[in-house]
């Protein structure tokens, strides 16, 4: 499958079905820091992807802009 | 997973809430921590034309569109920060939001405030970007509604947020940080706005899910300033603990808006004056914007003519 992830962006290929808890794992992202979106869909953890997917890993965290005190 | 109301597929589980939800549900159940939120703080009546801060991102698209669907008076506040490409596609997509909606979007420059866009400023005065972009923020919000007449400005500040300014402040005991830090800030001074944050109660997971759900157009890329920011290290931090323990950014800020932040509040006296320079709210005789403004025109006259990436 293809799993697109950012920051920066980028592609890699994964092969074989599995459980999106474990693609997160073996990608070392945790769980609840991305959007895992396949298509127009979001996909929880016990869902299964195989090797026609492509996944996109969307990090949810933005931060910065508010630091800093009057 | 299915959705714990209807049972049919889920789209989005809640670990801390132990709970997953069809997008349906999970919508409704967005809107009514919304709801939560702004009636148990009385954030604002529907009476009142809310402005919305909105910079483009999921948050704060998400909550502009939640208060349009809820009926509320809305109108849109977008700065311009001047932060090259990162500000142009911001903007369209604040543009782009208001225009599908056929809502008012007010757009102020920080560059014509202060002198400098922001990049420009941090290479002046050697302030930390930003903190000097997020004061500001802070400031022309305020003036923007005031000199609009909206009595209220609503910023999409999540529960992440929330959990890690609160973080940072425990972790440097900022009891003035503390005794401030709230859902809604009430207004103090006739030129000081109610600021309020109908997001609290949403993680930084559930706004960008509601966001993508709802079909929003919005900023994914980050600010690129924001590589490295404190705010970030300790969100990160809190993400490993929430990992081990769901939950618990949750319980550490609404155990603090319970239980700790009266005992702080109740610390501080300070008394608001105004600006000698501009005559907007400050605690001392010239505010901190205008100190800041003040600094750049001594400082940046050449570099303002200038411009280029901050990665260069």
């Amino acid at each position: 499958m293809k799993v697109i992830l950012r920051y920066p962006k980028r592609e890699v290929e994964i092969a074989g079905r599995r459980r999106v808890t474990d693609l997160l794992k073996e990608l070392e992202v945790l769980p609840e820091t991305v959007l895992v979106i396949r298509g127009s869909e979001l996909l929880t953890g016990d869902a299964v992807v195989g090797d026609e997917d492509v996944i996109e890993l969307r990090p949810v965290i933005s931060g910065g802009g508010w630091e800093g005190r009057p | 997973m299915r959705c714990r109301k209807c049972g049919e597929s889920a789209a989005l589980e809640l670990r801390r809430h132990n709970a997953a939800f069809c997008v349906p549900h999970f919508t409704e159940f967005f809107r009514k921590q919304v709801r939560e939120a702004i009636h148990h703080y009385r954030m604002f009546t529907p009476d009142e034309t809310v402005m919305v801060a909105v910079s483009g991102g999921k948050d704060s698209l998400a909550l502009w569109d939640v208060l349009i669907e809820e009926g509320y008076p809305t109108v849109g506040l977008y700065l311009d920060l001047g932060i090259f490409d990162y500000s142009r596609e911001s903007r369209e997509k604040c543009e782009a939001f208001a225009a599908a909606r056929r809502q008012r979007l007010l757009i102020e420059r920080v560059d014509a405030a202060i002198g400098a866009p922001i990049p420009e400023v941090q290479k002046a005065t050697r302030r930390p970007t930003c903190s000097a972009c997020g004061l500001s923020k802070r400031y022309l919000m305020n003036r923007a509604a005031l000199t609009h007449g909206f009595v209220v400005v609503a910023t999409g500040h999540n529960l992440d947020d929330e959990a890690a300014t609160l973080f940072g402040s425990v972790m440097h005991w900022q009891t003035d940080a503390l005794s401030r830090q709230s859902p809604a800030l009430a207004s103090t001074h006739p030129k000081l706005v109610r600021r309020v944050k109908p997001l609290y109660r949403l993680s930084e997971l559930e706004t960008a899910a509601f966001a993508f759900l709802r079909g929003i157009d919005y900023i994914v890329e980050e600010c690129p300033f924001a590589a490295g920011a404190t705010s970030l290290a300790h969100k990160e931090a809190l993400n490993r603990l929430e990992a081990a323990s769901p939950g618990v950014k949750h319980n550490f800020l609404f155990g603090f808006l319970e239980k700790a932040r009266p005992a702080f509040e109740r610390g501080q006296d300070v008394q608001l004056t105004e600006c000698a320079s501009c005559g907007q709210v400050t605690t001392g005789e010239i505010c901190a914007f205008c100190k800041l403004a003040d600094q750049v025109k001594r400082r940046s006259t050449p570099l303002t003519r200038s411009s280029g990436d901050p990665s260069q």
